[in-house]
């Protein structure tokens, strides 16, 4: 199955959640990162539940601060 | 306002631009912008903000300037250690250019004094380094219905949006709330390029002049994501959220609120 993160196209062997999602991309800090997918913000409570499909564009959207070393 | 001989030199590059030109200049010069945070995000932009002749600057910082801040807060130099860094910036400011009016604000913004303030602005700009800073400006702009320019930064990314309140997505469209406490990365894995916030925050005047001249299309509805190491710009299109606690459709945040500040743990 094939599908766009970030721009990038993956391919996945099995269907995902977007919990399971962020776990395979390695995504170290899963709390740090807001969902998109398919032009829609997802509730953090949709995380385990959403499976993701062929052609799915998921974008992570990071929360940012300014570099400070209190974040 | 018609301007005088030294200012159509000084801004001749601007006057000269069709875009801009004399009315553009003088536009600028009856204009003002808040920056929240004189560090690193908002060195650049009040840099160029003042620069570029726009007459009224206010600054809000808490901080003073110390060592650590000069790998990338630009504004502030080797002689303004351990004064207040809207003093500093507003001395910098004054060396760059006498034209600009600049307000200082030696204070946090606090949910108690910072709809006052934006009320008096044409456009802020949210240069702050702390997560329940960078959500009650996104609540107070959209409160008092100003313009707003986020920038944020981590490491070697950056990110902006610019947000037009009620007309196009808020930050809390993106990022519903702070994130939860202790799940903030800390402090020994945060750091950040100090070239990083000079991109980001010379973005976030682009964006205010082009608002305050109405020029060609701003970053709105879509948040840009920098990445330095891969040297790429992304923009990732993101609508108004209909879900979102400010501007969605059933708001639940109505008024302003402290968000609990994260205490960095450096041990």
């Amino acid at each position: 199955m094939k599908l766009n993160v970030n721009g990038e196209q993956i391919e996945l062997r099995s269907e995902l959640s977007v919990n399971e999602l962020l776990t395979e991309q390695n995504v170290k800090m899963p709390d740090m990162v807001t969902v998109e997918l398919n032009g829609q913000i997802l509730k953090r409570t949709e995380f385990e539940d959403i499976k993701l499909n062929e052609g799915d564009n998921v974008e992570f959207l990071y929360f940012m601060g300014g570099g400070n070393v209190i974040e | 306002m018609s301007l005088n001989e030294t200012q159509i030199e000084r801004y001749s590059r601007h006057i000269i631009l069709e875009e801009i030109g004399g009315a553009g200049q003088e536009k600028l010069l009856a204009s003002k912008v808040l920056i929240i945070g004189a560090g690193g995000l908002g060195s650049p932009a009040l840099l160029y903000l003042a620069a570029a002749g726009v007459g009224t600057l206010g600054i809000i910082d808490g901080d003073v300037v110390d060592l650590t801040n000069l790998q990338r807060q630009v504004i502030h130099h080797m002689s303004d250690l351990g004064i207040e860094k809207v003093k500093s910036a507003k001395n910098n400011i004054k060396e760059i250019n006498p034209d600009v009016n600049v307000i200082t604000y030696h204070q946090l913004a606090k949910a108690d004094n910072i709809r006052d303030i934006i009320k008096e602005y044409d456009f802020v700009i949210d240069g702050t380094d702390n997560f329940p800073a960078k959500f009650l400006i996104n609540d107070a702009c959209y409160l008092e219905k100003k313009p707003l320019s986020h920038g944020g930064i981590l490491k070697f990314h950056g990110q902006l949006i610019t947000i037009l309140p009620d007309q196009t997505s808020c930050y809390r469209c993106i990022f519903n709330s702070p994130p939860p406490p202790g799940k903030v990365p800390s402090c020994s894995q945060v750091g950040v390029l100090g070239v990083l916030p000079g991109v980001i925050g010379t973005l976030q005047a682009t964006e205010a002049i082009k608002y305050l001249l109405n020029l060609g299309e701003l970053l709105t509805n879509k948040l840009l994501t920098y990445d330095a190491l891969k040297m790429s710009f992304r923009t990732v299109n993101i609508g108004k959220n209909p879900s979102c606690p400010l501007c969605g459709d059933k708001p639940i945040i109505t008024e302003l609120k402290d968000e609990e500040q994260q205490i960095c743990d450096l041990k």
